[in-house]
């Protein structure tokens, strides 16, 4: 048995094996693997029994249920109208330099993706962005060099 | 000449007994009522859904309630992804346990068992506290003689999801696609089965009902919007945050509170929303009457491109149709496409109007609320401002 294949029978084990519990294992895969592989979807079918066209097209649908290899940290800009207005080219350029990637974009290293998203729910403190799932607010580039060097180092 | 007639509130942040002491007092007086009785106050205490729609929600319970299926669903809508709202973000950290009360009230007066906060994935930061709470929350209401609990799904990033037949659609595992209506939710919803579904604030606005009366809750607001709001502000305004108002205000008093002394329009209720020109404020009303609002209040002042604004709206939304409906999928695209021509002098100014015919199209023939609202925000900022979409 591949280790992708134990990973999803224990995943559907836990939440069970019904149509309902599709999205809660996607959501834990990419949580472990950052992504969807070919592999990973194509067993999940197996698994709930439905075609793997439903399991690729439920997980194309959500923006956070990535198809293609990210990184360990998935940074998420906010790209509201509020967070442009506060600033967000300037968090953006900074990442960009930092990180050395474009938008869209993943390190050499595979530790970091940088991504934009529609508005997080922060318009209060933009600019804005999610690491993984945390949030990080009232950015400043200098806080955004800090933000990822701690990263960094973990 | 009163400098200012908004009225602050407090009822949904505040403090109360209601859920505090770890006990829920509350659903201990609750659950000595009938369930007619409970959704008979509800419909008196005139309170219109939070989330936007604004349907009342006695009715809706009622609906619900009427059917004798032995498995209903209570859901709560905590999926906002409206742009420039984050009142449910407050509420679900500051005082979750009103939330959970409020489900549970609607559980017993339906006759459901089961509850499902479908949280944002954005708000996936929260779910560790929330479980937290859900767990003593649990055993309480147990004692109390509740057969009722709570589970928290979570979404993926995806707007339309916060539309209620889209949800129900992503927690049966599937593409969040809007289904059509009828039936309704409350006929058939997750599962094909009875469901209500209500935005987090609602939930918490019927727990406060329970707690104070519908007397007191009547006090605020007006004939057509009972209450009080809680409110995302966010823009040029020296006060970003979250504020609890009485509904029906003049969007004129809002700005003098809220604006920086230069503003130039507000965009009330997100994205989907309408966008209110300066000229506009002294006769605009912040409610079911008015302009409605699930809470989103972007202030934009005269250093702002209302094009730049519009054009960021409308990206946001052509990334976020679903792309079931033909009107939407495409009409999104051409709005963005068309806009960008007509500021580069591609297309000459007429064309905002064939633009604006394009819109009403999209309006009346778009499936979902999604689509249908495209036409807010692009009808009222092309109109207003004209002349920054051209020049």
């Amino acid at each position: 048995m591949t280790e992708v294949q134990e990973m999803i029978i224990n995943l559907a084990n836990k939440h069970g094996s019904g149509r309902e519990s599709l999205i809660p294992i996607l959501q834990a895969i990419v949580e472990k693997q950052n992504f969807l592989s070919e592999e990973a979807m194509n067993e999940i079918a197996e698994q709930l029994d439905i075609s793997a066209a439903q399991v690729f097209g439920t997980a194309s649908f959500y923006s956070f249920l990535d198809t293609k290899p990210r990184g360990k940290y998935i940074i998420r800009v906010c790209k509201s109208i509020i967070a442009e207005m506060k600033g967000k080219k300037e968090i953006i350029k900074t990442l960009e330099n930092s990180l050395k990637i474009k938008v869209g974009q993943t390190t050499s290293d595979k530790m970091f993706s940088l991504l934009e998203t529609n508005d997080i729910g922060w318009s209060d403190q933009e600019p804005s962005m999610l690491i993984n799932e945390i949030p990080y607010t009232n950015l400043t580039p200098e806080k955004v060099i800090t933000i990822i060097n701690e990263y960094r180092s973990k | 000449m009163e400098s200012n007639n908004l009225k602050k509130t407090d009822i949904i942040f505040g403090l109360c007994n209601c859920t505090s002491n770890k006990k829920y007092p509350v659903l201990a007086e609750v659950i000595q009522k009938t369930p007619n009785d409970i959704i008979t106050e509800i419909i008196d205490s005139g309170l219109k859904g939070r989330g936007g729609a604004g349907f009342p929600t006695g009715l809706k319970w009622k609906f619900a309630a009427a059917g004798n299926n032995p498995e209903k669903y209570v859901i709560c809508n905590a999926d906002e992804g409206e742009p420039g709202t984050f009142k449910d973000r407050e509420i679900l950290l500051k005082v979750a346990g009103k939330v959970f009360a409020g489900m549970a009230i609607c559980g017993y007066c339906i006759n459901a068992s089961k509850g499902y906060i479908y949280l944002r994935g954005e708000y996936k930061f929260m779910l560790p506290g929330l479980n937290k709470a859900l767990l003593e929350f649990h055993e309480i209401i147990k004692e109390l003689g509740y057969n009722f609990t709570i589970k928290i799904l979570l979404g993926s990033g995806a707007y339309i999801c916060g539309e209620e037949t889209s949800l129900m659609e992503s927690m049966e595992g599937k593409r969040g696609e809007p289904r059509n209506k009828p039936p309704f939710p409350v006929a058939e919803g997750f599962n094909n089965l009875p469901t209500v579904i209500n935005n987090v604030e609602t939930f918490v606005n019927v727990t406060m009902i329970q707690k104070y009366g519908v007397e007191e809750f009547k006090k605020l607001g007006t004939q057509d919007s009972r209450g009080s709001k809680v409110f995302s502000i966010s823009g040029d305004t020296p006060n970003s945050g979250v504020y609890e108002l009485e509904l029906g205000m003049k969007l004129s008093d809002f700005v003098e509170e809220y604006g920086d002394g230069d503003t130039k329009a507000v965009q009330v209720g997100g994205a989907s929303g309408f966008c209110v020109p300066r000229k506009k404020f002294d006769e605009t009303i912040i409610g079911f009457e008015g302009v409605p609002t699930g809470g989103s209040m972007m202030l934009f002042n005269s250093s702002r491109s209302m094009y730049n604004v519009l054009s960021n709206y409308l990206d946001f939304f052509a990334e976020e149709s679903c792309g079931q409906c033909t009107p939407c999928r495409v009409g999104c695209q051409q709005l963005v496409q068309g806009i960008k021509a007509v500021k580069k002098g591609v297309k000459d100014e007429e064309y905002l109007d064939t633009l604006l015919k394009l819109s009403e199209s999209i309006k009346i023939t778009a499936k979902c609320g999604l689509g249908q609202s495209v036409a807010n925000s692009f009808f009222s900022i092309v109109t207003n401002f004209k002349e920054e979409m051209i020049y």
